[in-house]
């Protein structure tokens, strides 16, 4: 089995690009199963069922949902290769930019999208900077200038990884996607030993474990002050 | 250039050397410390600065290495002009063979590409996007000055083999057409970057009714200025010798002019359109049928002289559009 995650800012087109990479996939007969991860709720499990793929979702409620994936990640392996796909593909919640958790030896996708202005790529961390595959959508809103721009911002951010545009609307470019993501010669057969790209936030302050009231006296733990003479 | 030589020069050396190396330091939120080679300049983040910023080490000496090989390459280009695109046949959906042989287009030809939705246009302007090698559901191939292409046609984002343009683009940033103009310029490395952006506002000024400056903001273009920026800006900045047309109806543009401005940077341009008046500028039309190339016109003297007939109505058209736009009556001759 091959195992794909895929990350990416909210609304960066994840399910639309995910939805027509496995339509080509489906065209050559593999087999594909998706996880969907999010915090409090999604819908993208139905977009996923409507082109008959299984599907799991995971909500991680009030914990980080990059956290919770990784805590999971082993038993979704587990469902994927107990289901026999060829692939299995998962999607994060990209609420964050500062984190995905991308594990070395797994295939590495982030989806960002043309109009979320030229400044973006620097802000987002390991997510973009650790891909192996970045996937630019709504090409086809915005000007041929600005996709250069963007892509060049991009490049500079990660230059060794591959970029390729893709239009969630119309799947142009996702033929080609899935031809980057599928390699027969890879067999996942479990998650044991492997390890993340990047850590993960230190979290851990009182806030995290649940404390409501402001004021230094109930911050413990990991807290940081922001720093007003800068 | 290799790992040894970024590894143990100096900042301001690497800089000196490579200007476009500033851009990678600054998207990457790293500091500009001349006297410090890139692997001191890392030790002298603490740990939890670089996981803010998601970079460590390693991948900052390699990227930075990857980087400047790109660019180099980049800029060391000229010698490859894609002087010819040349599609093999493959097939149609149902599998049997496309029948042409080769079709071979040169630089500076029109090409338009017709046929009904869902027939195959979009798949074969991306056989060509992807410069397809019997690996796309068409199993067509795609060669480049005779040739098979080096792999960076497909994958190097400097050098996208296809720039596009769309009745459906719009300008999205907060620039003023300076600003944006100099922006794209200094992104594709272009020298003279003041008399590209005065060529370019000339040449999208000479396609668009009405003229607007450089201190116009884009996002307050109408849609004719907007699309003639965006015609003028590729044909002149943009690097890509294959630009895809899809539909640019009337948009308030002189399309006529627009193509031959393109043409005359040498561009290869393919269209698919339905709108006679342009699908017979070209000197070719591709006619798609179940996802296969069914059949290749070349325009005939008929079809021109039918052409000259069109633009003399078109012209017609125009003036009243222009008429009306300045206040006047109308009166049909
Ligand atoms: N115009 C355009 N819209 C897109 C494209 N890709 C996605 N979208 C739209 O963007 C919105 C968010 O996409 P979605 O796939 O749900 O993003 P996600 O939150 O990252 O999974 C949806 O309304 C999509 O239809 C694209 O390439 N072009
Ligand atoms: N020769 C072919 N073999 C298999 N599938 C094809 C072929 N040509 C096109 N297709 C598929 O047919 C569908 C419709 O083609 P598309 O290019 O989007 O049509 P159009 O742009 O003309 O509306 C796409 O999914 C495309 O991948
Ligand atoms: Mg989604
Ligand atoms: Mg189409």
């Amino acid at each position: 089995m091959n195992f794909i995650t895929v990350s990416g800012p909210p609304s960066s087109g994840k399910t639309s690009v995910i939805i027509k990479t496995i339509e080509a996939f489906q065209n050559r007969k593999h087999d594909v199963a998706v996880v969907k991860f999010d915090c409090l709720s999604t819908d993208d499990d139905k977009l996923y069922e409507k082109i008959g793929v299984p599907v799991k979702k995971g909500l991680s409620g009030a914990l980080c949902p990059d956290h919770y994936f990784v805590s999971n990640v082993e038993e979704i392996v587990d469902w994927g290769l107990g289901l026999d796909v060829d692939i299995l593909i998962s999607e994060s919640a990209g609420l964050c930019n500062r984190c995905s958790p991308y594990i070395k030896g797994i295939k590495a996708v982030c989806v960002v999208d043309n109009l979320s202005g030229i400044n973006t790529p620097k802000k987002i961390g390991p997510m973009l900077k650790s891909a192996d595959i970045i996937v630019i959508t709504k090409g086809d809103i915005v000007s041929q200038a600005e996709r250069e721009v963007f892509a060049s911002r991009v490049n500079s951010v990660n230059p060794s990884a591959i970029i390729l545009n893709v239009n969630g609307l119309t799947g142009q470019g996702a033929y080609e996607l899935s031809t980057l993501l599928f390699d027969e010669n890879v067999h996942i057969n479990s998650l044991k030993g492997m390890e993340l790209r990047f850590p993960m936030p230190a979290a851990l302050c009182s806030y995290c474990l649940g404390e409501t009231r402001i004021g230094e006296d109930y911050q413990m733990g990991n807290v940081r002050k922001i720093d007003l003479e800068k | 250039m290799n790992l040894d030589y970024i590894q143990n020069t100096k900042i301001s050396e690497l800089i000196k050397k490579y200007p476009f190396f500033l851009g990678f330091l600054e998207n990457n939120n790293l500091k500009i410390e001349n006297d410090l080679t890139i692997p001191e300049l890392m030790d002298s983040y603490d740990e939890e600065y670089k996981e803010d910023n998601g970079i460590s080490k390693e991948q900052i000496i390699t990227q930075s290495l990857d980087y400047i090989n790109q660019m180099l390459a980049f800029l060391g280009e000229g010698d490859d002009k894609v002087e010819s695109i040349t599609i093999k046949a493959g097939q149609h959906k149902d599998g049997s063979k496309e029948t042409f042989g080769d079709i071979k287009i040169l630089s500076g030809e029109i090409v338009s590409i017709v046929g009904p939705t869902g027939s195959g246009k979009s798949r074969l302007l991306a056989d060509i996007e992807w410069v397809a090698q019997r690996d796309t559901p068409t199993n067509r191939q795609i060669l480049l000055n005779d040739d098979i292409p080096d792999k960076k046609w497909r994958f190097s984002i400097e050098h996208k083999l296809v720039a596009q343009l769309s009745q459906n683009m719009n300008f999205v940033m907060d620039l003023s057409v300076y600003e944006f103009l100099e922006l794209h310029a200094k992104s594709r490395m272009v020298e003279n970057i003041e008399d590209i952006i005065i060529k370019i506002l000339n040449q999208a000024n000479n396609l668009a009714g009405e003229k607007f400056t450089l201190e116009t903001p884009i996002t307050s273009l109408s849609g004719g200025q907007s699309r003639a920026l965006m015609i003028a800006d590729t044909a002149i900045l943009s690097k890509s010798p294959i630009v895809l047309i899809d539909e640019i109806e009337n948009a308030g543009i002189d399309r006529k002019q627009a193509l031959d401005l393109l043409l005359s940077e040498d561009k290869i341009v393919l269209m698919a359109t339905h709108d006679p008046m342009l699908a017979l500028i070209g000197n070719k039309r591709l006619v798609i049928k179940n996802g296969g190339i069914e059949k290749i016109i070349l325009s005939t003297e008929k079809e021109r002289e039918a052409l000259k007939e069109l633009e003399i109505m078109n012209d017609k058209l125009q003036t009243m559009r222009n008429r009306l736009r300045t206040g006047q009556t109308l009166s049909v001759s």
